[in-house]
């Protein structure tokens, strides 16, 4: 599993879809362009400010509202590494397993991380390391069966390695 | 093991007998719904799996909605992505300008959503369908794409929350008024990823566009699917409209849920919900002074006949206050006709509305009637998130459309009685 290791950028409870990529922007589906307006409902300079690698925390019920994909791919294409929230709203849950965005539910590591803390997830040890305040939080492991999903690398691969190949001539 | 609803359909849809919450499950799927923003990512990622035909014709459902009659050239680009590929996979139900009408309202309209099913959508107000009794859903784009190529779906069983309404509705009281003070009283993560159910006799005794208007709210609670148990009144909507079988499901009564809420209608006034977040629900007596810049009344969640013939009820023989721009959009063409026919188009015209074709447009902020820097709207759509409707500083009230009515005589959010006494 690739290395997650970035500056800690610091949201509210229940940052909708709508904030994470504003409606404006949903006339286009390239990632690359969705990217250049991510979180631009809520923070403007969040494009500029960040650096591929970085982390999004969040509060309660992160990605709530719309059901637009266009949210988890504007985030990991802008180069968000992953997102640590309390809680997710579903879609945006199911969304970003099937795209293969890593985010984690910790409510210590939401809680507990602050604005600009060097954060690094271990996804394989199960941990988060706040390397600005040398604490460490425990992941607590998803279900089997979304582990398969994340191992697979989201939802079309693990169909393909299921080898739902029959469609195709 | 007695099951919820929810519980019985989707073991139907595993050919199980029974399921648990918590359980993983991959369900066949009957009906798979994209419109012109989900749909184009759905169709890359099926392309790029090298995906050739898709699960069923008949059962993938296109719809370009959102920014059709398209809105600029990304969005006619992103519209005839749609397009092209319901030509070339020869879709059944794809919906082009002239048939179109708000997803939400045209599926059950169609007879294509029907008590029973399970059905996902590439859209979060999907939820709506389960005014009829079936198991209904928003997803993501590749969700729906996974089911374009499969026709099954991975789900994690949902717990069940019952929300029972006890009695008579209050004069101008309807559907829409008793989700926005469900949402008030639980919250929007008050059902985070649980099935929804409403059951009481308020419901027994509701019509089928306030149900409609219910379950399509579920999802600004947070919840999985929104869904009422069939009856008289669903078998009266279904049965002029259903082209193939369908089944019937209800909750046994020892089903088991993670909460029970009881609701009794006699203190449920017409609610508006304040910006930024549907929970701000208190009924609009209490809502204070208000002036508005605009009105709009339509969506998925009340353009249907019912909705409009409440606001023509207040308008007819009234006008627009003159700082208001009011913008009537009726859900579906059918919508439209029946109203013409029932002459509300004419009390809306001469009230001084502007009549739109069928579009989700300005309920997302996409089109026709976006908000400036500074300005207020009075909407019967579903959300009031910052900048919903248009600028980040421009702000979204919800209501039922009489509310939304009254308050574009008056100019402020007002209550119907202000127009009519009794």
């Amino acid at each position: 599993m690739k290395k997650i290791v970035g500056k800690a950028w610091k949201y509210k409870n229940n940052i909708n879809t709508d904030e994470i990529i504003p409606a404006k922007y949903l006339n286009t589906s390239d990632p690359k362009e969705l990217a250049q307006h991510c979180m631009g409902g809520v923070d403007e300079t969040f494009i500029q400010k960040i650096s591929p690698g970085d982390i999004i925390i969040a509060g309660q019920n992160f990605g709530c509202g719309s059901s637009r994909e266009h949210a988890p791919w504007a985030i990991k294409e802008a180069g968000i590494s992953c997102v640590i929230a309390k809680t997710f709203a579903r879609i945006f849950f199911r969304n970003a397993i099937n795209i293969g965005l890593p985010i984690i539910e910790s409510q210590e590591a939401s809680k507990g991380i602050q604005e600009k803390d060097v954060v690094e997830v271990d996804l394989d040890a199960g941990k988060i390391v706040n390397h600005t305040q040398k604490k460490e939080y425990r992941i607590i492991a998803y279900p089997k069966f979304m582990q398969t999903l994340i191992t697979a690398g989201g939802l079309l691969n693990y169909i393909h390695s299921k080898g739902a190949e029959k469609n195709k001539c | 093991m007695p099951m919820t609803i929810t519980e019985k359909i989707l073991a139907a849809h595993i050919e199980k007998d029974t399921v648990s919450p918590g359980e993983f499950i991959e369900a066949r799927v009957d009906i798979a719904l994209g419109n012109d923003v989900t749909a184009p990512i759905a169709i890359r990622e099926f392309e790029t799996f090298g995906a050739k035909k898709v699960f069923n014709r008949d059962r993938l459902i296109l719809v370009p909605d959102h920014y059709a009659p398209n809105k600029d050239i990304k969005s006619a680009e992103q519209c005839k992505i749609m397009r092209d590929f319901a030509r070339k996979h020869k879709i059944t139900n794809y919906f082009e300008i002239g048939s179109m009408g708000v997803e939400h309202a045209l599926l059950p309209e169609q007879g294509l959503t029907l008590p029973g099913d399970l059905i996902i959508g590439a859209d979060s107000h999907t939820c709506t369908y389960g005014a009829l009794g079936a198991f209904s859903t928003g997803v993501g784009s590749t969700d729906l794409a996974a089911v374009m190529i499969t026709g099954k779906i991975w789900f994690r069983v949902p717990e069940s929350i019952k929300i029972c309404f006890e009695g008579p509705l209050n004069r101008w009281v309807s559907g829409k008024d008793l989700i926005l003070y469900t949402i008030g009283q639980i919250k929007v993560d008050g059902a985070r990823y649980m099935a929804m159910e409403f059951s009481g006799t308020t419901i027994d005794a509701l019509d089928i566009d306030s149900r409609f208007s219910m379950c399509n709210m579920a999802i600004e609670a947070g919840a999985k699917n929104g869904i009422i148990a069939p009856d008289e009144i669903t078998l009266q909507y279904v049965k002029q409209r259903a082209s193939r079988n369908y089944t019937i499901y209800k909750s046994d009564p020892k089903a088991h849920y993670q909460q029970i809420h009881q609701f009794k209608t006699k203190n449920i006034q017409p609610q508006v919900a304040l910006p930024p977040l549907p929970e701000n629900s208190k009924p609009v007596d209490e809502v204070g002074d208000i002036p508005i810049d605009q009105v709009v009344i339509g969506s998925c969640t009340n353009g249907r006949i019912s909705d409009l013939r409440q606001a023509a009820e207040i308008l007819k023989g009234n006008k627009a206050h003159s700082h208001i721009r009011l913008i009537v959009i009726p859900a579906t063409q059918s919508i439209y006709k029946q109203a013409m026919e029932e002459g509300l188009l004419s009390i809306f015209l001469e009230a001084g509305a502007a009549i739109s074709t069928p579009t989700c447009g300005p309920c997302l902020g996409g089109y026709m009637g976006v908000l400036a820097a500074g300005e207020k709207a009075l909407a019967t759509t579903n959300r009031n998130f910052i900048g919903r409707m248009g600028h980040l500083e421009s702000e979204v009230y919800l209501s039922n459309p009489a509310v939304a009515a009254a308050s574009a005589i008056t100019g402020k959010i007002s209550h119907p009685k202000e127009i009519i006494s009794n």
